[in-house]
C-alpha cells in the first residue's frame, strides 16, 4: 500500500492536443480516490498515465514515495481492472489470475494460495477451471479483480469496471468493491462517469472537465458545496438549478425548492413536465417574470427543476416556490466559480 | 429466424447454377474420373492396347524408389515453405502491426507478390540466382559461397522454397496482420501491466490467440506447396538436378506427358487427390473447432 501524488500532471497526445492541463492531487496511503467526470473530459487518459500505459507529458506521479514517470508499468507495483476486463481468452479464470504471479516467480504454493484466496473472497471458486466465454459479465468482472487482488499491488487502478454490467449488478458489484476495499484498505483509483457509483464508493473524488480538476474533496462536501457551475451541474439528479440573478448566478438545488403560496413566492414556474417517482415528484418548467420581482428581467425563462414530496399536487400551470436562503450558492457567471458569501 | 430466399419456379435455381456446375463437372470431375479410371489400367508402348490392371499402378507406384524419393522431396520442400512462409509473415506483421494501424494503401501493395504468376515470381527469381549471371550468385561469391543451383540439389530445393515461399509471404502477411490488429489493445496492457515484457506477451497472449490462424495457414500453405508451386519449378529446375526439386505434382506431369506412362501418372494424381481431401477434411475439422473466443 502506498501513497500517490499527482504533481501539476500534464498530458498532450500531439504538440496542438493537450487533454490534461495539470491535475495535483495527494492521495493518502489506502484512500478510495473517484475520478469522475464527462466522457472525453481525461479520466482514462489520467489513470492510464499512473499506470505507465501512457506517457508523462509534464509534471510528476510518485507512487509510494517512487516518482514513477519513467517506470515500466510492472515497476510501478499497480494493478488495473480494465472496462472489457482483459482477460486473457485462452487461459483458465486459474491462470488468468496467476499468470502475473507466474512471471514474477513465486513459487507454485505461494501462487496457489494466493489465488485460492483470492478466488474465496470474491466466490470463484467453483469457477476456477473455466474458460472466460463461458461466463457471464458479472463473473468475468470478479476474475478481473481477482487478477489485481493475487498480485497485492500497492495500487489498484479501475477504468470503469462496472459499465459494462446490468444496472442490478451494477449496485451488487458497488457493494462488493466496498468491502472488499475495507478488506484489504488497498490504495485505489477508480475512474466512472456515473455520479452514483462516484457518490457511494468514493472517501474523496476528483471531478474532471476538458482535461482540468473542477473540484476535490469527499462526495457529500462536493455535493453541498460545488466549487464551480460544471460541478454544480454535473452532480445531483437533477442538477442545481442555476438561475441569473443580479449579475450573479443563482443556485439552488431541486429538493431545496418548496412549493407555497402565490403571497409567499420566491420564484414562479410555468412547469411543462412532471416526473413522478414514486418517492417524490420532480417538476420542470420555465420561471415566469423576474425572481427579483422585475417584469421580464435577466432570470426570466430559466430552466428549474424541483423536486417535490409524493404528497404534493402536481400539475400543469403557475407553481409558486420559494426557498431557504441558507440553501443559496451563489457563482460568477464569467468565470463559472463560487462566490463565498 | 433463418431468411431464406425463396424460388418459385423449379428449374430456375437449377439453371442459375448451371453453368458453374458445367464448368466443374468438364474440367474438374470428368478428367479427375478419368484419371481414376486410368489408374487402374495398362497401355502397351504405342498407346494401341489397354489393358484392366487392377491396383498393379499403385503396387509399382510405392515400390518406385524415384517415387518413394518424389514424396520426400515434396514432404521436405512443403514443410520448408509452409515453416519459412509462415515463420517471415509472422514475423513482418508483428512489425508492420507496431508502426502501421490500418494503412490500407500500405497493405494493398503488400498483397502484390500474391497477384504475381507464379511462373513469373519463379522467374524473377531465377535471374537473381542465375548461376553465372545473377546478382545474388555475384554476392554470393564474394563471401565465398559457389552458387550453381543448376548443378547443386540443395541449392535447386533452395532457390524454389525461395521463390515460392515469396509469393506466398503476403498472402500469409495478411491474414496475421488482421489477426494482430484484431487482438484487443488492453490484453496486450494487462499482460504489460502483469510483468510480461515484449517477447513474452507476444508468445502467451498474442500468438496463443493467432494459433488458430497459424494452424489455417499451415494447412493452406501446404496445400499450395503441394499443388500450386508447378509452374515455379517448371520456370527454374524442372525437377532437376537429377530429381532434386522433383515434387509429386511435377512428376506427375513428367511421367505423364514427358514419359507417356498415362498409367502410372494417374495412378499419382489420384494418390494427390487423396492427400488434397485429407488435408481439406483436416482443416475443416480442427480449424473451425480451435478458436478460442
Ligand atoms: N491515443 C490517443 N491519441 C489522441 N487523442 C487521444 C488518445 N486517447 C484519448 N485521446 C483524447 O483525449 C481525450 C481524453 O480521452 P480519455 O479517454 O481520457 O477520456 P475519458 O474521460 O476516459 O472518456 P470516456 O468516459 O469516454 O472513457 C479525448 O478527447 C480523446 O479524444
Ligand atoms: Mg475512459
Amino acid at each position: 500500500m502506498a501513497a500517490v501524488s499527482l504533481k501539476d500532471v500534464r498530458k498532450s497526445y500531439t504538440s496542438d492536443l493537450q487533454v490534461i492541463h495539470g491535475v495535483s492531487m495527494e492521495i493518502k496511503d489506502g484512500e478510495f480516490i473517484v475520478i469522475l467526470g464527462p466522457s472525453g473530459c481525461g479520466k482514462s487518459t489520467l489513470l492510464r498515465m499512473v499506470a505507465g500505459l501512457e506517457t508523462i507529458t509534464g509534471g510528476e506521479i510518485v507512487i509510494g514515495g517512487r516518482v514513477v514517470n519513467n517506470l515500466e508499468p510492472k515497476d510501478r507495483d499497480i494493478a488495473m481492472v480494465f472496462q472489457n476486463y482483459a482477460l486473457y481468452p485462452h487461459m483458465s479464470v486459474y491462470d488468468n489470475m496467476a499468470y502475473g504471479l507466474r512471471i514474477r516467480g513465486l513459487a507454485k504454493v505461494e501462487i496457489d494460495t494466493r489465488v485460492q484466496k483470492a478466488a474465496e473472497i470474491l466466490e470463484l471458486k467453483k469457477f476456477l477451471g473455466r474458460k472466460p466465454r463461458e461466463m457471464s459479465g458479472g463473473q468475468r468482472q470478479r476474475v478481473a479483480m481477482g487478477r489485481a487482488i493475487v498480485r497485492e499491488p500497492q495500487v489498484f487502478l479501475f477504468d470503469e469496471p462496472l459499465s459494462n454490467l446490468d444496472a442490478k449488478l451494477r449496485v451488487q458489484m458497488r457493494g462488493e468493491l466496498q468491502a472488499l476495499h475495507r478488506r484489504l484498505g488497498t490504495t485505489s483509483l477508480f475512474v466512472t462517469h456515473d455520479q452514483v457509483e462516484a457518490m457511494t464508493l468514493a472517501q474523496r473524488m476528483i471531478v474532471m472537465n476538458a482535461g482540468r480538476a473542477e473540484q476535490i474533496g469527499a462526495p457529500l462536501e462536493v455535493y453541498a458545496r460545488p466549487a464551480t457551475t460544471f460541478v454544480a451541474g454535473f452532480i445531483g439528479s437533477p442538477p442545481m438549478n442555476l438561475i441569473p440573478k443580479e449579475g450573479r448566478l443563482l443556485g439552488i438545488r431541486p429538493e431545496h425548492l418548496e412549493p407555497c403560496a402565490e403571497s409567499e413566492a420566491m420564484l414562479t414556474v410555468a412547469v411543462d413536465l412532471i416526473e413522478p417517482l414514486g418517492a417524490d415528484t420532480i417538476v420542470y418548467g420555465h420561471i415566469t417574470g423576474d425572481p427579483d420581482g422585475k417584469p421580464d428581467g435577466d432570470g426570466s425563462s430559466a430552466r428549474v427543476a424541483a423536486r417535490l414530496p409524493a404528497n404534493a399536487v402536481a400539475q400543469a400551470g403557475k407553481l409558486a416556490l420559494r426557498y431557504d436562503p441558507a440553501n443559496v450558492h451563489w457563482y460568477d457567471p464569467q468565470s463559472g466559480k463560487r462566490i463565498e458569501q | 429466424m433463418e431468411k431464406r430466399v425463396v424460388f418459385r419456379s423449379a428449374w430456375l435455381p437449377y439453371a442459375l447454377v448451371a453453368p458453374q456446375l458445367a464448368i466443374t463437372i468438364v474440367f474438374f470431375f470428368w478428367p479427375a474420373f478419368q484419371a481414376a479410371w486410368f489408374s487402374f489400367q495398362l497401355q502397351d508402348a504405342f498407346g494401341l492396347k489397354t489393358e484392366f490392371v487392377g491396383l498393379r499402378n499403385f503396387a509399382e507406384l510405392f515400390n518406385d524408389p524415384h517415387y518413394l524419393k518424389s514424396f520426400k522431396i515434396t514432404a521436405l520442400f512443403s514443410v520448408l515453405v509452409a515453416v519459412i512462409g509462415i515463420a517471415v509473415s509472422l514475423l513482418l506483421a508483428t512489425m508492420a502491426d507496431r508502426v502501421l494501424r490500418g494503412a490500407l494503401a500500405y497493405k494493398t501493395l503488400l498483397i502484390w507478390p500474391y497477384a504475381v504468376a507464379p511462373a513469373v515470381a519463379a522467374v524473377l527469381w531465377a535471374f537473381l540466382f542465375a548461376p553465372s549471371v545473377g546478382i545474388i550468385t555475384f554476392a554470393l561469391k564474394q563471401i565465398g559461397v559457389e552458387w550453381n543451383y543448376v548443378l547443386q540439389g540443395d541449392q535447386a530445393m533452395a532457390l524454389v522454397v525461395i521463390a515460392s515461399v515469396w509469393k506466398q509471404i503476403s498472402y500469409n502477411f495478411l491474414f496475421f496482420l488482421a489477426w494482430l490488429q484484431s487482438v484487443p489493445k488492453s490484453l496486450i496492457e494487462a499482460a504489460a501491466i502483469d510483468g510480461a515484457g515484449p517477447m513474452r506477451r507476444f508468445w502467451t497472449v498474442v500468438f496463443p490467440l493467432l494459433a488458430p490462424t497459424t494452424f489455417f495457414l499451415l494447412v493452406v500453405n501446404m496445400v499450395y506447396a503441394f499443388f500450386e508451386t508447378f509452374g515455379v519449378i517448371d520456370a527454374t529446375t524442372q525437377g532437376g538436378p537429377a530429381g532434386a526439386t522433383q515434387i509429386l505434382v511435377y512428376k506427375v506431369y513428367h511421367d505423364g506427358f514427358k514419359s507417356q506412362d498415362l498409367g502410372g501418372s494417374s495412378a499419382q494424381s489420384v494418390v494427390l487427390m487423396i492427400i488434397v481431401i485429407a488435408l481439406t477434411v483436416i482443416q475443416f475439422r480442427f480449424v473451425e473447432r480451435k478458436v478460442h473466443y
